[in-house]
């Protein structure tokens, strides 16, 4: 079964994260490096994204027209931070690895399409 | 046999093995849906046949026979086809009862708390979605449409089907006490509606406690709960008078408790206590047995009650468990003292009807009946209950 894990946080956990100094930024990414480590069998891709604040949306109205805007499509307080593409038997063996996940915030798991 | 005990007879089978019945279809085909359109199929069969012909002697056997009929229509375009019915002739039999592990997928957490419970009302107890409509006063297709969305989530995210291991046992098991728990409270005094109490989801949450407490018999909080339910069951017939309005605990006839269930469920509390692992059903139910097992009102050990309620709240620190402790402190220190409790509550409780109510009572007690009629004004205001706002009316 493949799952895509988003990980999420809020915008100000976003901030704090920029802005943290870099000894404390570097030790969080050693433990979110570990866990990427232990999980290496099952983790099929992913990415950490760069901040909202580098995002462009493009809408289409489905008539051939789109509207470009500056920012995340996602409104309200949540941000999406990365992702991570998975392969496990089922979702409770996602939800025990979106549980030990160290960086905090929140995680979706969303099983993929499969064809 | 009369058409009454006749109905009762075929509805305890039915209980018994559309469950089973459905549990092991599941596993073998692996599809809720198919799976309970086959049982249904096999039940409406069942109920034109065993009226006239009587139950038969292993009536789940016959289930199974009608239901692999049909399941051989529903599977002829699968894969797996001779496969799934080999197993279907054969039945391997599970280490396990196939019902716990139908209980623990019903009740996963990846599912929304209604959906888990109208999930189990309709696979484990064998509601129709029309009986579930009625029961949580929604319309069929609310029912119908949560079904859909829950067993498409099973499918789609893959939820497994399986008791969940030991190391998750504890969490996933609060899920499967919750939803009960839930489904007995809708029941015994349900917060809307013409029927002051519902009686099946209350009985069924009562069996599907027992069912729970036979499949897994060392785990406390099982025990708890069921005790619980078969300890506020046992009062249930002084709970209302003739008009239909609510009796209080204090005003009860106590003549019509059904003593031995009392005595049996108390004997469950003292098993799980032996345990020593506490949780908050089995201290619930210690509570209730306090009250069910005392001669009379007066005679209520209320020390024993406040200090049960005093560890309740280490693991509940919920005002709901605050304004209880508060009531019990009324008859260990007084109604001065308890109303000081309750006031600390207005905030968290300013919109439960039971908040309102018992500051009315004590306000009473202290003489200040002016601030008392407007507590019970406005517990009358936050309460859609026909029996407790008729008690409130009458008091005002």
């Amino acid at each position: 079964m493949k799952y895509v894990l988003l990980f999420g946080g809020t915008r100000e956990a976003q901030q704090a994260w920029d802005t943290m100094p870099d000894d404390v930024r570097q030790q969080a990414y050693t433990r979110v490096e570990q866990w990427f480590r232990e999980n290496g069998s099952k983790i099929t891709g992913g990415y950490q994204l760069q901040s909202p604040g580098t995002a462009t949306t493009v809408r289409l109205d489905g008539n051939g027209g789109s509207m470009v805007t500056d920012g995340p499509f996602i409104e309200g307080n949540e941000v999406i931070g990365g992702y991570a593409e998975i392969e496990v038997g089922d979702l409770d063996e996602a939800l025990r690895m979106a549980r030990t996940w160290p960086g905090g915030g929140i995680v979706e798991i969303r099983p993929v399409v499969a064809r | 046999m009369d058409t009454v005990t006749a109905n009762a007879a075929l509805a305890a089978v039915f209980r018994e093995e559309a469950a089973r019945l459905t549990a092991l279809l599941v596993r073998i085909l692996g599809d809720f849906d198919v799976a309970e359109d086959i049982v249904q199929d096999a039940l409406v069969v069942a109920l034109e046949r065993w009226p006239r012909e009587g139950i038969p002697d292993q009536p789940g056997a016959w289930l199974l026979t009608v239901a692999r009929r049909r399941a051989i229509d529903k599977l002829r375009r699968d894969v797996r086809y001779h496969e799934k019915l080999a197993q279907l002739d054969q039945p391997e039999r599970s280490a396990s009862d196939d019902r716990l592990r139908l209980i623990f997928t019903c009740c996963h957490p990846a599912l929304s708390r209604e959906a888990q419970v109208a999930l189990t009302l309709r696979t484990v107890c064998g509601f129709t979605p029309d009986e579930i409509a009625a029961a949580f006063l929604t319309s069929e297709a609310t029912i119908a449409q949560r079904l859909v969305r829950a067993r498409r989530k099973i499918r789609a995210a893959a939820i497994p089907y399986r008791i969940p291991d030991a190391g998750e046992l504890n969490e996933r098991l609060g899920e499967v006490l919750a939803v009960l728990y839930l489904m007995f409270n809708e029941g015994y005094l349900t917060s809307a509606g013409e029927q002051p109490e519902r009686r099946d989801l209350a009985e069924e949450a009562e069996w599907l406690a027992a069912l729970l407490l036979r499949l897994m018999p060392t785990e406390p909080e099982v025990m708890g709960l069921s005790a619980l339910i078969r300890l506020h069951r046992a009062r249930a017939r002084s709970r209302f008078d003739a008009e239909g309005r609510l009796v209080l605990l204090r005003d009860q006839d106590r003549s019509q408790w059904d003593r031995p269930a009392i005595a049996a469920a108390a004997d469950l509390v003292v098993t799980a206590s032996r345990l020593r692992r506490p949780g908050p059903y089995q201290l619930q139910a210690a509570i209730i047995a306090c009250h069910a097992e005392s001669p009379s009102w007066e005679r209520t050990d209320w020390l024993q009650i406040f200090l049960l309620y005093q560890t309740l709240l280490a693991h509940d620190p919920s005002p709901v468990v605050r304004l209880n402790r508060a009531i019990a402190l009324r008859y260990v220190s007084g109604p001065e003292a308890a109303l000081r409790d309750v006031d600390t509550l207005r905030e968290a409780l300013g919109r439960y009807h039971l908040y309102h109510a018992t500051r009315a009572e004590l306000l009473r007690e202290l003489g200040r009946l002016t601030e008392a009629r407007h507590a019970d004004a406005a517990a009358l205001q936050l309460t859609a209950n026909p029996a407790e706002r008729a008690l409130l009316e009458q008091r005002l």
